[in-house]
């Protein structure tokens, strides 16, 4: 267990600086750079610089290097936790992004528990009760949960708060909470305003794992040992619970890989709908501004959260699932 | 037809043998008829290609055209009985009636049961050109001269929705193809330059397929398609966004084709194949890609999908495609803000849309997987 480990952890370094790579050129393949971006607005307020002035601008951000040199330059401050200084916002980036990665976290992770949670007894029932009319029910949602985009889940949500609650359900604090010290109730305040967006998250993935619960399940269900199980007289329940759910539930793990990343995705764009202090409406700032420090932290941070996500996952299954450990 | 030919498989387990002697392709043909929601699916879709492939056609309007009798006014309902009771063979719709509600001064909408415009089959409306080749002016139905058809109801500038859903159909369900083609054609290269090579191209390919993956799609492709030029034309952009789109799509098909050259390099037809002498091409396309070819459309077929909702989630958030480009994500757009949902829920139609069409690809797909698929029993019973 312990050489699986490490030599999973020693493998998300090279992972990660690939990612890196990749995002830096992501960056950099807008015309015009931080400088030009910020010296239209300056022009904007009527203010006049010299050329001195913008070689010293470009000197100050490593601009006149080469561009395999600023690479470095972005990755070393990245690894030294500095991000840089968002010229968008006038605020250091680091800052930014403390205050909304917490949300972004809590959101995600939230959905993913909900996903479980509603998948696993579903999944369960829809084997067990395969082509009985709550499975046909049962699927038929997920089928159409998994074809909805979650900005429509968002809307369609906010429609009916809004026309049978007459509450307005963006944001993720009431007003008076908003610019509020945190507190228990402040705390209370968030929890209560959550879980909407959680469902709204996880509910695509919920169908896309229930799926696949049922199918690995209505395969276990007709193995031998389960037959054996039953003839032995194993309450049905139990028998259930005790023998194929565990197996079929290893899905639930490995899928993370896949689920993850399009929580991380349906929560940037849930966010922007409903109006969220999370990282999703920010980078969308960042890119319409060309504002590339900020985008290129973010970027890179929702994709460091994928990467250990799905670290945490394997490790998870390898602890469960003793067949891959001996891999 | 005699029952025999439709049904080679019951003849088949009746001890005919003759009659089972059918092809592959018939087998998987028939494996995918007995898929009754695939089947249908399949249908659902070729329909709604060809309606929104001919949407100059079908739609009695323009996507630019105004009404400025009704701005933000709702669907109409067709008619057959009109206010007495009386039956009209041709169906008809009626006209607006618009009253300003003095408490909201919302401009509320009812019918005009005195004024009703019958709906005019292959008739001759508004002129268009089919394709940007040939000018016509006849539409599958439109009202005549002086009268107006909203079966979708209008948006805020009084333009027609049931125009505006079939033209924006045709550029999200094209860039789903277009993105697909790109897609396939990147897996196909990638997974069998893996898989057919081995060694340090099957570990690249591996390890790019596994940082890939591993990225979240969304926050890439805002920040790709935020960075096409603005000067860029409709087209370019087009194409641009489904080149993005297949950039992060590719993956699952090269994993899929990578493990099928893996297991079909060791099998006897191709180690025959190249002991006769065929060389690597000929071995790929004569040998190798006709096995598993059927699985290639599958995967494709499940990953129009995500294009269809990348396209739709970029345009949405206005980093995507943007008007005068109609798409179903453009159209999403203007409903972004829940009050324009509160008083015009009908601007949610081309939601509506996306969704079916995106369930229709993933029931196909899934249909076409196990059809294609020969150890598969699904719909064999």
């Amino acid at each position: 267990m312990r050489s699986y480990l490490i030599s999973r952890l020693l493998g998300m370094i090279p992972t990660l600086a690939v990612i890196s790579v990749i995002i830096f050129v992501v960056i950099q393949l807008p015309p015009g750079d931080i400088v030009t971006s910020m010296l239209d607005r300056l022009q904007a307020q009527g203010v006049d610089t010299t050329e001195e002035y913008v070689q010293n601008l470009r000197a100050q951000y490593n601009l006149d290097k080469p561009l395999v040199l600023q690479y470095f330059y972005w990755a070393g401050n990245l690894l030294t936790g500095d991000m840089g200084y968002s010229h968008l916002y006038s605020r250091p980036v680091n800052d930014l992004l403390w205050e909304r990665l917490g949300y972004t976290l809590s959101i995600t992770i939230s959905a993913l528990f909900f996903t479980w949670l509603v998948a696993l007894p579903i999944g369960i029932y829809s084997a067990i009760r395969q082509y009985s009319i709550g499975d046909y029910i049962l699927t038929s949602i997920a089928l159409v949960g998994l074809a909805t985009p979650p900005f429509l889940v968002a809307l369609i949500f906010m429609h009916i708060g809004f026309d049978w609650f007459g509450v307005s359900t963006g944001g993720l604090f009431s007003p008076e909470y908003e610019d509020a010290p945190w507190s228990w109730a402040r705390v209370a305040d968030l929890l209560a305003h959550i879980w909407l967006p959680m469902i709204i998250v996880g509910l695509g993935s919920a169908a896309f794992t229930m799926r696949i619960l049922r199918a690995n399940l209505l395969d276990e269900l007709n193995k031998p040992y389960v037959v054996t199980a039953r003839a032995k007289g194993v309450s049905p329940a139990k028998l259930i619970i005790k023998y194929p759910v565990r197996i079929a539930i290893n899905p639930f793990i490995s899928t993370i890989g896949f689920v993850l990343p399009s929580l991380i995705s349906g929560e940037a764009i849930v966010s922007l709908v409903m109006g969220l202090p999370t990282i999703g409406p920010l980078l969308l700032q960042a890119l319409l501004n060309q504002d590339m420090f900020l985008a290129g932290s973010l970027l890179m941070w929702l994709a460091i959260l994928t990467v250990v996500g799905i670290l945490l996952s394997d490790i998870l299954l390898a602890w469960i699932d003793p067949r891959i450990r001996f891999e | 037809m005699s029952d025999a030919v439709l049904n080679p498989l019951a003849d088949a387990s009746a001890g005919r043998v003759e009659a089972a002697a059918i092809s592959p392709r018939q087998l998987i043909w028939l494996r995918f008829r007995r898929h009754r929601l695939a089947y249908a699916s399949g249908i659902f879709l070729l329909l709604l290609y060809i309606f929104t492939g001919f949407c100059e056609f079908v739609s009695p309007y323009g996507t630019t055209t105004r009404n400025d009798d009704a701005i933000n006014a709702p669907p109409m309902g067709v008619h057959f009985f009109d206010a007495e009771g009386n039956f009209h063979l041709r169906p008809f719709v009626y006209a607006y009636r618009m009253e300003v509600n003095e408490d909201t001064w919302m401009r509320e909408y009812s019918e005009d049961t005195t004024r009703m415009f019958p709906i005019r089959f292959f008739a001759r409306g508004e002129s268009y050109q089919m394709w940007n080749l040939f000018d016509s002016n006849v539409h599958l139905f439109t009202t005549d001269e002086g009268g107006y058809i909203h079966l979708f109801g209008t948006d805020q500038l009084g333009r027609d929705m049931f125009s505006r859903v079939f033209y924006g159909g045709r550029v999200s369900l094209s860039i789903g193809l277009v993105g697909v083609v790109l897609t396939i054609v990147l897996g196909i290269l990638f997974g069998g330059l893996a898989g057919y090579l081995g060694g340090i191209a099957d570990r690249v390919v591996n390890k790019s397929i596994e940082v890939l993956t591993c990225l979240p799609p969304l926050p890439l492709w805002m920040a790709l398609s935020a960075a096409l030029p603005v000067h860029w034309s409709p087209l370019l952009v087009y194409f641009g966004i489904s080149i993005i789109l297949s950039l992060f799509g590719w993956t699952g098909l090269a994993r899929q084709v990578r493990g099928r050259f893996l297991s079909l390099r060791e099998e006897e037809f191709v180690m025959a194949a190249r002991l006769v002498g065929a060389d690597t091409p000929r071995v790929i396309r004569k040998h190798m890609l006709p096995s598993f070819s059927s699985h290639i459309i599958a995967t494709a077929t499940l990953a129009v999908p995500g294009m269809i909702l990348g396209e739709t989630a970029l345009s949405f958030l206005g980093i995507g495609l943007r008007p005068p480009v109609v798409s179903w994500g453009v159209l999403m757009f203007q409903a972004q803000n829940p009050l324009v949902i509160e008083m015009t829920p009908w601007q949610m139609l081309p939601g509506l849309f996306v969704v079916l069409a995106v369930m229709a690809f993933n029931l196909l797909g899934d249909g076409l997987r196990d059809a294609a698929d020969p150890y598969s029993t699904a719909g064999a019973k």
